[in-house]
């Protein structure tokens, strides 16, 4: 690993100044960015450490129902706050089937966020890859390209976004608060992403200096508490990234949907919100046929990038089965263990 | 690279020293300060086998700066036996159950499984796999690391309800 210069920033003024200059990285669990600089991937000069910023490790709870998380909330405590779990089932669901108790209890809300794709070709310094090295080309294309994207990608990348908790957190319209040079200013977490394109090495909007303060869950999203998961289909039961993933959140009056929401994990380089699924349920009926419609439109512009076909037909069963959890009331649900894990095993072999 | 000064609680021992910026924590517990007994298994937080107790939580020691450790309290496994050699009950449990054969990842599943049964005292087998996710064993198949786990939370209520009736 590089040498570099080490900052306790003491506060988020000090922390945006330093994060300004070239080659600072800001440091805060640390879980994705410190594996990247042992593999020399990441070689910053200067590392400006966020944790001690004060008033960033909180979880408010908003008059109107809404949630802020401070950006240095720790995934596990977040998880594990009984309150949130309640109001917003389906991101403590995500939360806990993403990694390992360590990682979670290292690694902070707006890293998790930050965190940079595990394309293994973006992790070979042998490899070329344009999202390192603009221009070098990229080695997924013909190559591993099983768990790559098949929605969003370009001739330039196929890569996928790693996090679990962003995909329910763009489901339910998630805001991510963000301080810099220019002052503040507030982005949906949909539009922080930037798809490949021309230009895989820009991944977020964020320009240099700017620091995630704060990720709020507006009041709505609170009203899918009865009627909302996070699955997760991966090649083994824990601690592997999603192959496919699927948020989603009914709100259910009478017999008959009147609000829906879908979006998808492991399938682009961000977490994809399928609105033209969620529109045909609306005033429809939580059954299976209504689903299966509604999968077939959430993936309508999927194309495979490589040996990857099999994610569109998996994604489709994906969004049919957690729609159909997702109609059963599971206000009483309230396991510590997530649905991908334990409980969907034992749905399994029932 | 200048050095810069670094002050923690390791095992219940204050400590001061100078590291590197770039100083991973478990290099810092293995060759600065000598103590050996967190493992590096992968270097890449995957296997656990370098996992810690730090500040109330399981951490893994080899993707945490030791400058990132300021003022923490810290853990390890040459902290879980008594002064005088008594084995900790996991320590026993592990011992009784064949919860280890060749070792290697044992003193962060040990530290692991300490947490976990802090966090919660009575688990249930998927609760235990589920909390040891992150500490692979390529040895016991985890049967026996399971069994362990679930008997020192048995020794470990049966030690408080003597201490409370003491």
């Amino acid at each position: 690993m590089n040498q570099f210069e080490y900052e306790l920033a003491p506060n988020v003024e000090n922390a945006v100044a330093s994060g300004r200059s070239n080659g600072a990285v800001f440091l805060a669990g640390g879980t994705n960015l410190i594996d990247l600089m042992k593999g020399n991937l990441v070689r910053p000069t200067r590392l400006v450490d966020i944790n001690r910023l004060p008033g960033l490790d909180r979880i408010e709870f908003l008059p109107d129902g809404g949630v802020r998380i401070g950006a240095l909330v720790r995934n596990s405590d977040l998880a594990h706050d009984p309150k949130f779990a309640r109001d917003f089932p389906a991101v403590a669901e995500a939360l806990l089937s993403g990694a390992s108790p360590q990682l979670r209890n290292a690694a902070t809300v707006a890293g998790n966020v930050m965190q940079r794709t595990r394309c293994p070709y973006f992790y070979d310094a042998a490899s070329a890859c344009n999202k390192r090295e603009p221009g070098a080309g990229c080695e997924a294309r013909g190559g591993h390209s099983r768990l790559q994207a098949i929605l969003g990608w370009s001739a330039h990348c196929i890569a996928t976004h790693p996090s679990d908790f962003s995909v329910p957190l763009v489901a339910f319209d998630a805001v991510v608060e963000i301080d810099g040079p220019q002052g503040r200013r507030d982005v949906a977490l949909e539009d922080f992403y930037l798809l490949p394109g021309n230009t895989p090495e820009r991944e977020t909007i964020l320009a240099p200096g700017e620091l995630i303060v704060a990720i709020r869950l507006p009041a709505q999203a609170a009203l899918f508490a009865g009627h909302a998961r996070y699955l997760k289909i991966r090649d083994r039961t824990s601690y592997a990234f999603a192959v496919v993933s699927a948020a989603a959140g009914l709100r259910i009056e009478g017999d008959r949907i009147v609000e829906a929401r879908l979006a998808l994990g492991g399938v682009a380089l961000k977490p994809w919100r399928a609105r033209a699924a969620e529109a045909c349920l609306m005033g429809r009926r939580a059954g299976r046929e209504e689903f299966a419609e509604a999968s077939m439109l959430a993936l309508q512009e999927a194309r495979p990038s490589g040996e990857n076909e099999f994610k569109i037909e998996l994604a489709r069963r994906l969004v049919v089965r957690a729609f159909e959890r997702t109609a059963i009331d599971n206000t009483a649900r309230l396991s510590p263990l997530p649905a991908s894990i334990v409980n969907l095993t034992e749905e399994i072999q029932r | 690279m200048k050095k810069s000064p670094v002050s923690m609680t390791i095992n219940g021992q204050p400590v001061e020293e100078l590291v590197e910026p770039r100083t991973l924590l478990i290099h810092f517990l293995r060759e600065q300060l000598n103590l050996t007994g967190a493992h590096i298994g992968c270097e890449t937080s995957h296997c656990g086998a370098c996992t810690i107790d730090l500040d109330g939580k399981s951490v893994k020691s080899c993707t945490i700066f030791t400058l990132q450790a300021e003022g923490a309290h810290i853990r390890t496994i040459e902290g879980m036996a008594a002064a005088d050699g008594t084995l900790h009950a996991l320590q026993e449990a592990f011992r009784e159950k064949h919860g280890l054969q060749c070792g290697y990842c044992t003193p962060g599943m040990i530290l692991r499984a300490w947490r976990l049964l802090q966090e919660n005292p009575d688990p249930t087998d998927a609760e235990i796999r589920f909390g040891i996710a992150g500490n692979l064993c390529r040895c016991t198949g985890y049967q026996n690391i399971v069994a362990a786990i679930k008997h020192a939370a048995i020794l470990m209520a049966g030690a408080q309800q003597k201490e409370a009736a003491e």
